[in-house]
């Protein structure tokens, strides 16, 4: 097949039409284990490359091949990333779906279908775009494996026809797709051609949609948030990491896989200065990630809602005997199996007091991509300097899903290995493991290994007084879990403190954390754009401190919005600060699928129209 | 501790003497098997010269899993959850490879609650010694029968075991491990012996000892206790362990009689057959031994599989000579130039 030269003019809009200029959505319905996210990425990458803000979020089924995937993608010159309820633009290439998708579509709405779709209705209200799929497989000889890689070429060319896509930017996404393999770039983009020739030549654009180049993205980068966090680890010292496999997690374990060999092989001897070790459950992977701890490792695991439940005895013991470890809990939907491939906030309760008996657990919460890569040196350095087991609660959306950000910066904050004793100051001023000499409630800590007779102590999950030695007495058991709570509040302030966007003459306040943060800041916009003030504290970490009490006490109300049915940090908020929980109000939410803005606004507004008069 | 008195104690070629590999003082009942094992590793370890620091006590629950606080009280020891010892010797070693692991362990945390673990260790070959001080019951709840009783056996609290026993070293040997050995706590020259091996073995090295337990399962009738450990004995040799440090001792033998194991380390052991025809490096032999000696009730101890042709776990990683523990800032976090370049790729 040689090279199509592609023809030199976009659709031209119908006459007396005014355009939609680079704000709407487009979805695209196909069948899971197509390959359609290559196809997907693409477009997202060629518009977000023509420097407008993008987001991309594939809605995808618990199944390896045949079940409908819908991949999302807004465009949005204004910046706004949350997920919109409605598409205008519908590639339905699913025949499983399209009927229902068709329906779906907003009065005025755009259809790409395949045209050899059985059954599917011609809607009078919404432009109709068909796609002679197997006259076009069959031009360009696509057989085999091919011909469904190729069928999602095909609706790349005609989107871009339709939208007015720069196929030089469409050429540049395959590139950063294919990592500079032209060859494969190459073969698509002439499939991408053809099938824009043939659009140019075959369909009238009757509907307004198209993109128009801006500057927003100049200096950015699209990646997902289990990418950025595998990276993040990277740069932040991990030592040892142990997995076993779950969604949606395990597209964070591929990236540290996928890193470490590139950036961690040690230059003199060619060995690794790293240890993956795929576990055999989770009980092994988190007592992995407690032994290497313990034995000096920045050791890491990540999993998702049903591995913290097995992991929950280990992170007891973890809590209790003082051991650095970090956990990313990449949430999806529970309780149990539940929606293993949709987004949430279930896990902040069950992970902030993981364990049995008295325990509670340092969690830090990113909200963007660029924190999920910061995080991985915070948690490592909160674990060390803590001596605890450090959760970062990131989600299915913000994990999997495909985000902007700025390029990350080369991390400033340093490592820090916490309290470690070397022999020769073990030798010099002698060693009581769980003694709080400096009053933060964190005592110093020895490595096995370390060349002193003095130097040992012996770890356990039973009572022990201050020298680690055994005890069942009441007063070394109250010592300890005293001084557990105060190292626990010496955390308050060196977890990453919230980002406050306040407004004058607020409303009301609003406090959420992770990716619920991009529905809030649009709904905000539009409340006050009606009028409506109202500040804004996004969560960065638990527990707790200062500035969050400040915030509640501050405001007349604040809602706290989440993703659970139960409002699991609403909870945590007026435990944590009983005096003023009458102020409080819960907006919890789940049912799988990111907030959007217009979900916010209204029960907002519905709220206030309780509470605020 | 170089300078020692010259008319002070004993002191090994490490400069310490016995005490310095003593723990706290036992809590387990009196004449329990564990203690005696605990005895044999304080005596191994002082043998050997080996430096407290060098090495790491391991354990999960139980009776077996306290004995730790036993013994080398100047080394770390960790006594992790039920089962979970294994997943915690894995992480420990690849943190730092350099240390020398002893896992102790039980019956009840190794053939129920952590079986898993304990299959999956011997299959990842991680460097560590892992024994089970198995007697066949549960202790510290009070007598119920664990995964290795013997079926049929009558215990006072538990009643009757209608169900098979779990042989570990089987276990073992299937999931790939490559030193398997079964001794009795009664046999202290045997128990020493094998734990000298045991520390020089490149890989995972399981001692299963049958130690007895003497409050709740020491009937002659079972197979866990002393008197029919006493009685029924079978060892498949005579072995001798001869560290790299020492000359192997030119005795006469018939021929086929003297069969050596060369270890990774420059050790030798040296088994002279009791049993004519058993070759510990037959694999399908040793399971066929073991299999055969169940159904006859014969306990049989020794060096029951030998193979070092598996790696370990750290070798297998390719994880450099030095500790991941405690390798410097620059090495573990890579340089701006690196993240740059990852940056460039997705502009």
């Amino acid at each position: 097949m040689a090279i199509r030269e592609a023809a030199s003019q976009a659709a031209p809009l119908p006459e007396g039409v005014d355009p939609i200029v680079n704000d709407f959505s487009i979805v695209v319905a196909t069948a899971n284990g197509t390959g359609s996210q290559t196809a997907n990425l693409a477009i997202m990458r060629a518009i977000f490359k023509m420097g407008i803000p993008v987001n991309g979020k594939n809605i995808f089924p618990s199944n390896i091949q045949g079940l409908p995937t819908w991949y999302h993608i807004r465009v949005s010159g204004d910046g706004y990333v949350a997920r919109r309820a409605n598409s205008e633009v519908l590639v339905a290439f699913n025949e499983a779906t399209a009927i229902e998708d068709l329906q779906n579509l907003p009065s005025g709405g755009v259809c790409i279908y395949r045209d050899d779709l059985k059954g599917l209705p011609n809607r009078e209200d919404v432009s109709m775009y068909p796609v002679p799929v197997v006259k076009l497989l069959k031009e360009i000889g696509a057989k085999g494996q091919f011909r469904d890689r190729y069928t999602n070429m095909l609706y790349v060319g005609v989107v871009a026809y339709l939208l007015n896509i720069d196929l030089e930017k469409v050429d540049l996404a395959l590139d950063i797709h294919f990592k500079r393999r032209r060859k494969l770039v190459d073969m698509n983009m002439d499939v991408i051609k053809l099938c824009y020739n043939w659009a140019a030549e075959n369909l009238t654009k009757t509907d307004p949609f198209v993109v128009e180049p801006l500057d927003k993205t100049e200096g950015k980068i699209l990646m997902t948030g289990n990418d950025a966090a595998g990276l993040g680890t990277v740069f932040g010292g991990l030592t040892v990491c142990t997995w076993y496999p779950i969604t949606p997690s395990t597209s964070m374990i591929d990236a540290v896989n996928a890193y470490l060999p590139r950036m961690r092989v040690d230059e003199e001897s060619g060995k690794a200065t790293y240890a993956v070790v795929q576990a055999e459950d989770e009980l092994a992977a988190i007592g992995m990630v407690l032994g290497a701890g313990w034995a000096g490792a920045r050791s890491m695991t990540a999993t998702s809602g049903p591995g913290i439940s097995l992991m929950s005895e280990f992170v007891g013991l973890g809590y209790f005997a003082e051991i650095p470890g970090v956990i990313w809990n990449i949430q999806r939907v529970g309780p149990s199996t539940g929606l293993p491939t949709r987004t949430g906030q279930g896990d902040i309760i069950p992970a902030y007091y993981c364990g049995h008996g008295d325990t509670k657990n340092i969690l830090l919460l990113p909200g963007t991509i660029h924190e999920c890569f910061q995080m991985g040196t915070t948690s490592f350095n909160l674990a060390e300097q803590f001596q605890t087991v450090v959760f970062v609660l990131s989600d299915l959306d913000l994990g999997m899903n495909t985000w902007m950000s700025e390029v990350f910066d080369y991390p400033e904050e340093p490592i820090n290995r916490g309290k470690v004793l070397t022999a020769e100051e073990v030798e010099e001023k002698g060693f009581a493991r769980y003694k709080d000499l400096d009053g933060d409630g964190i005592g110093y800590r020895t490595l096995p290994g370390t060349k002193s007779t003095k130097a040992a102590y012996f770890t356990r999950g039973t009572g022990r007084n201050s020298a680690a030695v055994y005890s069942e007495r009441a007063e070394d058991w109250l010592e300890t879990m005293d001084r557990l709570m105060r190292k626990f509040d010496t955390a308050r302030e060196a977890v990453p403190a919230p980002i406050v966007e306040e407004m004058d003459d607020s409303s009301y306040g609003i406090i959420s954390f992770g990716t619920t943060m991009y529905a809030i800041e649009e709904a905000r916009d539009r409340l006050a754009a009606e009028g409506t003030k109202t500040s804004f504290m996004r969560l960065r970490a638990l527990p707790i401190g200062q500035a969050v009490r400040d915030f509640v006490a501050k405001h007349d109300r604040v809602y706290v919005i989440e993703m659970n049915r139960d409002g699991q940090m609403h909870t945590i908020l007026r435990d944590e600060m009983p005096e003023m929980n009458m102020k409080m109000i819960s907006i919890a939410h789940q049912d799988g699928m990111p907030l959007t803005a217009r979900y916010v606004v209204d029960r907002l507004n519905e709220l206030e129209a309780q509470h605020g008069k | 501790m170089a300078n020692r008195p010259a008319r002070g104690p004993k002191v090994n070629a490490a400069g310490l003497s016995k005490a310095d590999y003593n723990g706290r003082p036992t809590t387990l009942c009196k004449g329990c098997g564990h203690n005696s094992i605990s005895s044999q590793i304080i005596t191994t370890c002082y043998e050997l010269s080996i430096k407290p620091w060098d090495i790491i006590k391991l354990s999960g629950i139980g009776c077996s899993s306290k004995s730790p606080a036993y013994f080398l009280g100047q080394s770390h020891g960790f006594n992790a959850l039920h089962g979970r010892m294994p997943s915690v010797g894995t992480g420990a070693l690849m943190a730092n490879r350099q240390l020398l692991a002893v896992g102790v362990s039980g019956d009840g945390d190794s053939g129920s609650i952590g079986m898993g673990q304990f299959k999956h260790m011997m299959r990842r070959n991680v460097r560590m010694v892992y024994i089970v001080e198995n007697n066949g019951v549960y202790g510290l709840t009070k007598g119920q029968f664990s995964a290795t009783a013997d079926e049929g056996q009558f215990l006072k609290y538990a009643g009757k075991n209608e169900l098979p026993p779990i042989d570990l070293c089987i276990e073992a040997i299937v999931a790939g491990a490559g030193f398997v050995a079964r001794s009795f706590s009664g046999d202290a020259k045997q128990v020493r012996t094998l734990m000298k091996a045991a520390l020089s073995y490149n890989g995972t090295a399981l001692l299963d000892i049958i130690s007895p337990c003497v409050t709740f399962n020491n009937d002659e009738s079972s197979t866990k206790s002393y008197p029919f450990g006493k009685d029924n004995e079978l060892p498949l040799h005579d072995l001798t362990y001869v560290p790299s440090f020492e000359e192997i001792e030119a005795v006469e033998y018939e021929p086929g009689e003297m069969q050596n194991v060369d270890m990774h380390d420059g050790s030798t052991i040296q088994l002279r057959k009791l049993e004519e025809d058993y070759d510990p490096t037959d694999k399908m032999g040793a399971l066929h031994r073991l299999q055969w000696a169940e159904q006859k009730r014969e306990f049989i101890t020794g060096l029951i599989y030998y193979d070092d042709k598996r790696k370990p776990l750290d070798e297998v990683e390719m994880l450099v000579d030095e500790p991941l523990a405690t390798l410097p800032d620059e090495k573990i976090r890579p340089p701006k130039e690196k993240l740059d370049m990852i940056m460039n790729e997705l502009l």
